[in-house]
């Protein structure tokens, strides 16, 4: 049975290198389930024994019952059941042994292909949050997430069915091919020759379909990208009254499908009954050459005294021969899944080998207090409170106060080697102060935030915290001590009391309900069905834009940070609205050191410092004032006089 | 899916007909082949008779090949069949989709809508691929299995009605347990998707609170519960095929066991040996009939929950339809809203607008101005009725906007959408979105009285390709170039819902004052966060919780309203920096 799944499907892709693909694959297998697998592989060769016996023994019980016709017809005498009986007893046997091992073969692989997939989904997820920012912004939502499901579902189709299929059809065929061999060699000749045959039909047939697939792959691309698009677009197709152009133009793409995949799907709807009754026609082949043959005396048989030694070894073939072609047929229908999946195991592998977020840093963020000496003690004794702990490279130890003295000097940044974004920004914040950045979306004013705790590193300058060079800090600990709230509000499915404590999983329930208040949060929580306990779903769906950003903040308040960076944190939020969430924030800016990203002035008014951005350069700074004084960008957005434009 | 079959199927119902007929011929066929086996063996092989052997090798090569040619037909028309029935699925439901209103649309989720055409199609055309052919075949084998078992064998036949119970109560026993399990696995599923999704959206607030290993633990937690779930459930589903060899040996042992013991004492008259090679046969055939009749049974069962959906968005009724004998002209802008008050539940439910009174006169330029929630975009969309008023009676040009054509209606009544979309193509076709014949002139006009000209040229004029969602222009851009396209059809009335909200300021009045002087006929609807924005205007609206709490001109509003003056305070203190030139 499938999954729920109900991103569509992308088309198949290359498979770059499917050996190494396979190799990975079979290391997580043999990674802890070595041992099971070659049991596996034996118990299959113990079930596939008995399924080609369970044929071959036919010969046998033919014999035998000819051999009691025989003594009747020919000889009078009374036929015995004891030679039937012993036939019976090691049909049962062997039956008992192939129905165990394949029991046991089945239990077992569930075991391991599950495991497998919970180690690479394990493996996958781990590896995510290990990568830096930029994966994140370069790739979208759609292309990491479809690697957790539809790749993830191909590859676990792959283990659990594909390789386990192929596996038992390999040593089926094998085991039945030796058998043949034992039985008679020039049957074993006619039945190669006929599966030959068939694998050239096959393989015309497969390659007519081929281009088939692909034109319906396209087509379905196609169409789900325009059914994408206007659903989405619904409400402004019934406002431009669009619908019947709309119609027409889906009328065209479904059609397209329709044809592309009836096409399609007549080669794949056609290739079972052609394989199927080619094997009766094979079937057909080996009875009459068979027979012929035994006729002409040409075939080799056991006990030549027996009349029914010919029929007894034809019919024993006709069933071998099926179980023969059967598993031959399966790989081959097989094969483009196995593409499939091997792509799909591509682009989870692909994954797993990004290349991860590397830390250099040793400088850490400790809990320390100021010994009867003054000087600055590990520990949380009294009045603590948050240090640098700096190890040199004699082995001594100096340990700094986290005071939220943050300088940039001479910052260059590009995101990507080429297009520099900021040129040459100097910045000092004085610890306790609040410092803005504002300017056009575009100017580099988030991008000054990403350097400050690290998402991405600078390319020439220097930025030291505390009179440290933020590379010699370690990233955790850098970013532990910014706090950051972000225009785009991210909230976890679990309760309210929960995604405060997401900033400081330390923090108890009191630490909890005095941050809420301090942001002037606790009032609207309580009002909540379950207060602190309501559980929210899907992003916080069912509250306001305002009460999740409250949230937010609460949550940075409850990390008590420092430093704070608010990245346009209020910017989605109506002007009204704002005034309450800026209260909140407002408390929790007091004595720390804040950068705040605006476009909105009224937002940045009150700042020390603001600094206003053009195209990654600082062109105005001071504060409110002294810009207004200098009558320069500032002061004319924030008179409303006009700018002139081209 | 009975319904649905007759709804939908249409013109593919010869096909669909045809297809199982084929595959029964096929049966017929394919059924005789081991029983004139049987002569070719018996008279050929057993007599040692070479001629009797090419003449029964002839007949049965010629059955083969019948069938082959039978079993292919059914393919290409049970192709035809499913295909053609897919596709009219979603004809059907794209095109009612189209009379949905607002408030359907709202009830399916725009993600709903799409899974509903394409994963659901997907699932029923599926199972209605395996209806009409294996559906078909597999009775059919089992049937004439059994029939030609009794026909050579007689009471051997009856250890299939030991065998038979056995196979069946196996894998009903198996659905049973195994079921439930696959149920709450989505659930677990959807749990684990939820923690990849909220952390790759999430990624920088996981990564500035240094949360990594927290979200690590939570996901190996929600990863180690599939595992749980799915071994077991996998574990159970694993017996159906020993359970399958045990059906199958047993029925070859017991049936090897009597039937030799038939051929002998019989001395080849009750049964002769050829007889038992087939009735072994056809036993594999019975048996692997069942298996797959229990596979239908599964996939006809899940995508019973496909059908469902599909069924839901066909049989919802548009709330919103054409009225008999409509007015086809709207004579000007005037707006009228008379004790209007909405629920988007309809009566009895929590109203959102509440006791609306406001009269417009054409030409007018009016402002709307409110907190989030207080239902401007709820009052503004009652226009073009995208939804209907629950109470009251909303007028355009004196007449009853339920009195209009719905074509006319909306097209006298220009909206842009807060959340618009731009679709993927030229800008050019966008902007016949408005008017389908628009001519270059009449497209280039509405771009410079939305201020998107001179960018338009820029990015390259009016080839200039769109991604889809209009990804490749800058949200203000975005903006100028929705409102565009809304006044390329010169309406009677334009609504701009919140629609310069990323434009800078100057642009945000240059367009004012190109609306003033070049469309001056048109009554200007503008709901706005900055009361700059609106401070020019005729008539400015003052909206809380769903009520008009106030209306005059920016100087009476100063003076009598209290919540416009502290909007009008709080904003005064500085502009904005966002939009671009």
């Amino acid at each position: 049975m499938a999954k729920t799944n109900t991103k569509p499907k992308r088309p198949p892709m290359k498979v770059k290198n499917p050996g190494k693909t396979l190799a990975r694959v079979w290391g997580y297998i043999s990674k802890g389930h070595g041992f099971k697998f070659v049991l596996v592989m034996l118990l299959i060769i113990v079930s596939s024994y008995a399924s080609v016996q369970s044929m071959s023994l036919m010969e046998d019980l033919a014999l035998e019952i000819g051999k009691q016709l025989d003594a009747v017809n020919l000889h009078g005498l009374q036929p015995e059941y004891g030679g039937i009986l012993s036939v019976i007893i090691k049909m049962v046997i062997i039956f008992v042994c192939g129905i165990l091992a394949s029991a046991i073969s089945e239990q077992l692989n569930v075991v391991i292909a599950q495991s497998v997939l919970r180690d690479v989904r394990d493996t996958m997820f781990a590896k995510m949050q290990r990568l830096p920012i930029k994966y994140f912004d370069t790739h979208t939502f759609g292309e990491t997430m479809s690697r957790f499901t539809n790749d993830t579902d191909t590859l676990e189709e792959l283990i659990a069915r594909s390789i386990p299929n192929i596996v038992t059809s390999m040593i089926t065929i094998t085991v039945c091919f030796i058998e043949m061999l034992i039985k008679s060699w020039q049957l074993t000749i006619v039945v190669v020759l006929t599966v030959f045959a068939m694998f050239f039909v096959i393989k015309g047939l497969g390659g007519k379909s081929a281009h088939y697939f692909v034109s319906r792959q396209k087509s379905v691309g196609k169409l789900n990208g325009y059914i994408e698009e206007m659903m989405n677009g619904q409400k402004v197709v019934k406002v431009f009254c669009y619908e019947d152009r709309n119609k027409k133009a889906f009328d065209a793409l479904n059609n397209e499908l329709n044809h592309n995949a009836t096409q399609a799907n007549k080669y794949a709807n056609i290739f079972m009954p052609i394989m199927a009754n080619l094997t009766y026609l094979q079937y057909v082949i080996i009875a009459v050459v068979g027979g012929l043959m035994a006729n002409k005396g040409w075939l080799i048989v056991g006990d030549s005294t027996n009349t029914y030694a010919a029929f007894a070894l034809v019919s024993a073939f006709l069933l071998l021969s099926r179980s023969f072609t059967r598993p031959i047929n399966q790989v081959s229908q097989q094969f483009n899944g196995v593409i499939m999946a091997l792509a799909g195991a591509e682009r989870v592998f692909e994954l797993i080998d990004s290349e991860p977020e590397a830390d250099n840093g040793y400088v850490t963020l400790v809990k320390a207090y100021y010994d009867e000496n003054g000087n600055i003690v590990e520990g949380t004794v009294g009045d603590w409170f948050y240090a640098w702990k700096h190890p040199h490279g004699d082995g001594t130890l100096t340990y700094t106060k986290v005071e939220g003295h943050v300088v940039l000097k001479n910052v260059d940044f590009s995101y990507d080697g080429k297009k520099q974004v900021l040129h040459d920004i100097t910045v000092e914040v004085e610890p306790g102060t609040k410092v803005a950045l504002i300017g056009q979306t575009g100017a580099g004013k988030t991008t000054i935030s990403n350097l400050i705790n690290r998402f991405y590193d600078i390319d020439d300058g220097k930025i030291r915290y505390d009179g440290i060079n933020i590379n010699k800090i370690k990233k955790d600990d850098l970013r532990r001590s910014l706090g950051l709230v972000l225009q785009d509000i991210n909230l976890f499915t679990d309760t309210v009391r929960e995604n405060i404590r997401y900033g400081n999983p330390e923090a108890t329930d009191e630490d909890v309900y005095k941050a809420a208040k301090l942001v002037h949060a606790d009032e609207f929580i309580k009002r909540l069905p379950d207060g602190y306990d309501t559980v929210l779903t899907l992003d916080g769906a069912n509250l306001s834009q305002g009460q999740r950003q409250l949230l937010s903040i609460a949550r940075v308040a409850v990390a008590n940070p420092p430093v704070m960076i608010l990245d346009e944190a209020t910017s989605s939020i109506d002007t009204r609205t704002e005034s309450i969430v800026q209260s909140g924030m407002d408390n929790l800016m007091k004595g720390r050191t804040v950068f705040v990203i605006a476009h909105r002035l009224s937002t940045v008014r009150n700042s020390d410092n603001i600094m206003v951005m053009n195209a990654g350069r600082i062109i105005e700074q001071g504060n409110h004032d002294a810009l207004m004084e200098a009558k320069g960008t500032y002061y004319s957005l924030y008179t409303g006089a006009k700018i002139s434009t081209t | 899916m009975i319904s649905l079959i007759k709804r939908c199927v249409r013109q593919y119902k010869k096909a669909s007909i045809l297809s199982p007929i084929y595959v029964a011929l096929e049966c017929v066929f394919d059924i005789l082949i081991p029983f004139i086996m049987t002569f070719l063996l018996e008279e050929g092989v057993n007599k040692k008779d070479s001629n009797a052997i090419i003449c029964y090798g002839l007949i049965l090569a010629a059955l083969a090949l019948v069938a082959l040619l039978f079993g292919a037909l059914s393919g290409v028309q049970c192709a035809k069949a499913a295909n053609g029935f897919a596709t009219n699925i979603r004809k059907d439901m794209f095109e009612h989709i189209q009379t949905f209103s607002f408030s359907n649309i709202d009830k399916f989720s725009h993600a709903s809508l799409v899974t509903r055409l394409t994963t659901d199609v997907n699932s029923v055309q599926m199972a209605y691929m395996m209806i009409i052919r294996i559906a078909i075949r597999a009775p059919l084998m089992l049937i004439f299995g059994v029939i030609m078992t009794v026909y050579a064998g007689g009471a051997l036949a009856g250890i299939f009605a030991l065998v038979i119970p056995i196979l069946i109560v196996g894998l009903l026993l198996i659905f049973k347990f195994a079921y439930p399990l696959f149920k709450t696995l989505f659930k677990k599923y959807d749990r684990m998707n939820t923690v990849v999704e909220e952390n790759i959206r999430g990624m920088r607030v996981v990564k500035s609170t240094v949360r990594e290993d927290a979200e690590i633990k939570k996901f190996s937690q929600a990863s180690n519960d599939i595992y749980k779930t799915f071994s077991k459930a996998e574990r159970i589903v694993a017996f159906a095929s020993p359970l399958m060899q045990l059906a199958m040996y047993l029925s070859i042992t017991l049936i090897s066991w009597f039937g030799a013991n038939l051929v002998i004492s019989s001395n080849g008259q009750a049964l002769n040996q050829s007889q038992l090679t087939m009735i072994i046969t056809y036993s594999s055939q019975i048996l692997m009939s069942l298996m797959m009749l229990s596979m239908i049974y599964i996939n006809v069962t899940m995508s019973k929950a496909s059908i469902d959906r599909i069924n839901e968005v066909l049989n919802e009724t548009p709330e919103i339809k054409n009225p008999e004998n409509p007015v086809y002209k709207a004579v000007n802008g005037q707006i009228d809203f008379e004790n209007v008050s909405f629920s988007y539940k309809g009566e009895g439910g929590v109203y959102c607008l509440k006791d609306v009174n406001l009269h417009v006169k054409s030409g007018q330029t009016v402002g709307i101005i409110g907190a989030t929630g207080s239902s401007k975009t709820t009052l503004v969309q009652l226009l073009p009725r995208l939804y209907d008023a629950t109470v009251g009676t909303v007028k355009i040009g004196g007449v009853d906007v339920k009195d209009y054509d719905l074509d006319t209606l909306r097209s006298a009544v220009a909206m842009v959408l807060q959340k618009n979309v731009l679709f993927s193509g030229t800008i050019r076709d966008n902007m016949k979105w408005g008017k389908p014949d628009a001519t270059d002139e009449e497209i280039n006009n509405a771009l410079k009285l939305a201020c998107a000209y001179d960018f338009v040229q820029g990015l390259g004029g009016l080839d200039t390709h769109i991604e889809q969602g209009g990804s490749n222009v800058s949200g203000g851009q975005k903006q100028r170039l929705c409102i565009a396209r809304a006044l390329i059809a010169n309406p009677k009335i334009i609504v701009l819902d919140d629609s310069t909200s990323a434009v800078d300021m100057n642009t945000d009045l240059l367009i004012r004052k190109a609306f003033k002087e070049y469309i001056p006929e048109t009554t200007k609807l503008i709901i706005a966060q900055r009361v700059v924005s609106v401070m020019d205007a005729d008539l400015i609206i003052v909206m809380d919780n769903g009520e008009v709490v106030a209306q005059g001109t920016h100087t009476e509003l100063m003076d009598t309203c209290e919540i416009y003056r502290e909007v009008y305070e709080t904003q005064q203190s500085g502009g904005d920096f966002d939009g671009e030139n």
